[in-house]
């Protein structure tokens, strides 16, 4: 185990964090409980990255708003030196350290560098066959969320509860067309979640779910479909939608193959939710470029080592953590923040003893 | 999302189409199933829309029944495609207006090769020199004529004399649209509203008082793809194409189905004398078939143009009583006579139903 006081000795070594998403944060926290100085820098205005948007977590639907809450008050606890506002413009190597340059023009030195950049969501409106951005009732899982949260305009149509809702698995994932052949993971059971929300607010909508499969992988995931089923009658129709159309009073029509009755299906919906994939953040894939940094095929950070060593890249002294490195839920991203921050403490503890 | 950001969202899927002072070309088959489609956007441009055309008798096919079918290599189309282009330099225009929809796919198509592989483009320039000392200029604008009804549709609304209604029951017209796949699913962004919302004839449709009918196989081609149907022995499979559209369509009962390619509309009309001969079948009321028209057609009858000189006789579906529900104003006696009063014949009548 680590002796956190050993680097408490002379000056803090320091770590630069960037991200203040839910990986970044928590191991933000973990560096800094054993006594390294870190700086948090992150682009946006606030920290919590997505799950700021987020209304409610699967499996239990627990609210975001508490975790991200929680995530920042330890933050605030621990005096983290958070940097919001400031986006990393370059990460350089400078002798055994690394130069951290913002997009303000300030340069900072570091004894290492956690990038925990996390995902940017698939922009839905390159599957144009589902008239994201054209159709007003036409939107994604993301817009769904804030919909659905607190000061949200929910899914209510000219005053009435909606009729019908619809859901399209895998927008953006597991799609050769548009480059993406990877399966993002967590919006399958997003999209158990969210249509047992929408059935729980709006218990006489029709909730339709398409899909090419659903993998319920994590704890609790598979009970949350049979939930979504058994309980609120949640319908799961096997096939894609080929064509969705606005009519005239705003509803979207929807094309479609059952493929399991071997049939086509038609129907009309209030609104439909575009289950959007992630996809790597573009920024980070700058950096991996100039930084000599793996990426794997579709474009997230890889590690060298990923089976035992999955924080590490192929630069010393530079580690991973969270979406940035591929699709992940929030316990994910966490456990990937701390066990990134154990590989940091060891790579100080390294440099710490090589410099005696 | 916000509604900037989705009126800039469509915006992207807009395109640039020329106001005026055009180079007309035609197509090689619409003159013979539609003989007064190309004449009508003649005179709405020159005579309701005062704008300039030029139609050049000079001008050849693009080639492209032949490119599309492997007979005419690529090389030589480009090398007549380049004539065109020559021609319209000739004449002092810069805009392209293509009357039919596997040209217009063409001249974008080969554009397109141009600008991405200059070689072709300096190999093409060779060859036509070669073969007719004859130099050319890209088309600053390509559009396809529907493009320009669509941008004027308005204007022809504002001067027409009859709107897209039912006039017994005073609903619109329930209209079914099909655009050609050469239109906008090769270059959709050479189309209004791409591929995946193309808003050509529907913008017609709604400026012009009817409803637009959505059908499940809407998108689907009309089969009427060269190599297969060129192959007599092949026919089927086209004819089984068109055969699901109107499988697909008629339950919604539509007035019309308007196109904006030639084959397209050749199929969806002459295809339901067929089936009707084969199956003894139709997709209209009362055993008749769906009346088929061109935009031009279409935007002729709301500009209270002669039935007949549109050539609307030369149908194979009936199109009157389709006039019959807009009350028009025409003389049935007429029908099948030409300019002179000589009787012209009439399209044959399937065994089985009226048509």
């Amino acid at each position: 185990m680590y002796q956190h006081n050993q680097y408490q000795k002379g000056k803090p070594q320091q770590v630069a964090v960037v991200g203040a998403g839910v990986a970044g944060l928590s191991a933000a926290l973990t560096l800094k409980k054993q006594g390294i100085g870190v700086v948090v820098f992150e682009k946006g205005e606030t920290p919590g990255g997505h799950l700021q948007q987020w209304h409610a977590l699967f499996p239990d639907r627990e609210p975001a708003a508490g975790v991200l809450n929680q995530l920042k008050q330890e933050a605030s606890e621990q005096k983290i030196s958070l940097r919001t506002q400031t986006e990393v413009a370059a990460v350089t190597p400078s002798g055994n350290k690394f130069r951290i340059e913002t997009s303000q023009g300030e340069q900072n030195e570091f004894d290492a560098v956690l990038l925990a950049t996390g995902f940017q969501l698939f922009d839905a409106a390159r599957k144009e066959e589902y008239g994201y951005g054209i159709y007003q009732r036409v939107i994604t899982s993301a817009g769904l969320e804030q919909r659905l949260g607190h000061g949200g305009t929910g899914l209510t149509v000219n005053g009435r509860p909606p009729h019908r809702v619809a859901f399209v698995h895998c927008v953006g994932s597991r799609d050769e067309k548009v480059g993406n052949h990877y399966c993002s993971k967590v919006c399958c059971v997003t999209g158990v979640k969210q249509a047992i929300t929408v059935k729980e607010r709006y218990p006489q909508c029709e909730v339709l779910n398409f899909y090419m499969d659903l993998r319920m992988f994590g704890t609790g995931y598979e009970e949350l479909y049979r939930e979504a089923q058994e309980k609120w009658g949640v319908m799961f129709i096997r096939g894609r939608v080929s064509e969705a159309s606005q009519m005239h009073d705003g509803t979207i029509q929807l094309k479609a193959e059952d493929t399991l009755m071997g049939r086509p299906v038609r129907a009309t919906v209030d609104w439909l939710v575009l289950l959007v994939g992630m996809e790597p953040e573009k920024r980070a894939q700058q950096w991996a470029r100039s930084l000599g940094l793996q990426t794997g095929q579709a474009g997230f950070f890889s590690s060298p080592e990923k089976f035992l060593h999955p924080s590490l890249t192929a630069v010393n002294g530079i580690f991973t953590a969270g979406a940035c490195t591929g699709p992940a839920s929030i316990p994910e991203s966490v456990n990937q923040g701390r066990a990134a921050a154990l590989s940091v403490l060891e790579f100080l503890a390294e440099k710490d003893e090589a410099g005696k | 999302m916000k509604p900037d950001n989705q009126q800039q969202t469509w915006q992207n899927y807009q395109k640039n189409i020329a106001d005026d002072h055009y180079y007309y070309v035609r197509s090689c088959i619409r003159q013979t199933f539609f003989p007064g489609s190309e004449a009508a956007m003649l005179s709405i441009l020159r005579n309701q829309l005062g704008r300039d055309v030029f139609d050049d008798p000079r001008h050849t096919s693009c080639t492209g029944i032949g490119y599309h079918s492997d007979i005419v290599p690529l090389p030589t189309i480009m090398t007549v495609v380049a004539r065109q282009f020559s021609l319209m330099a000739e004449a002092g225009y810069k805009n392209l207006l293509v009357s039919c929809v596997t040209s217009f796919g063409i001249y974008n198509e080969i554009t397109h090769l141009w600008e991405h592989h200059p070689e072709t483009l300096a190999k093409t320039r060779e060859h036509l020199y070669k073969a007719t000392k004859r130099e050319f200029d890209i088309p600053e604008n390509i559009a396809h004529t529907s493009d320009v009804v669509y941008k004027f549709r308005q204007d022809i609304f504002s001067s027409g004399r009859y709107t897209l209604t039912d006039q017994l029951t005073g609903f619109p017209l329930r209209i079914a649209e099909h655009v050609g796949c050469h239109y906008a699913k090769i270059f959709p962004n050479k189309g209004v509203g791409g591929a995946e919302f193309p808003k050509v004839l529907t913008g017609m449709i709604e400026a012009w008082g009817g409803e637009v009918v959505d059908y499940p196989e809407r998108r689907h081609c009309c089969g009427f793809g060269f190599r297969q149907y060129l192959v007599r022995e092949n026919r089927g499979y086209p004819l089984s194409n068109t055969r699901k559209k109107l499988e697909s369509l008629a339950p919604f009962k539509p007035d019309l189905i308007v196109c904006n390619c030639p084959g397209c509309a050749m199929f969806m009309d002459k295809w339901q004398y067929t089936i009707g001969e084969m199956e003894g079948r139709t997709f209209g009321p009362d055993g008749r078939g769906i009346p088929v028209l061109t935009y031009e057609e279409l935007a002729g009858l709301v500009l209270g143009y002669d039935p007949w000189e549109l050539g609307l006789q030369m149908h194979q579906v009936d199109v009157e009583p389709l006039l019959k529900k807009m009350d028009y104003s025409y003389s049935p006696e007429k029908k099948f006579l030409d300019a002179d009063g000589k009787y012209i014949g009439q399209p044959m009548m399937a065994e089985n139903c009226i048509l």
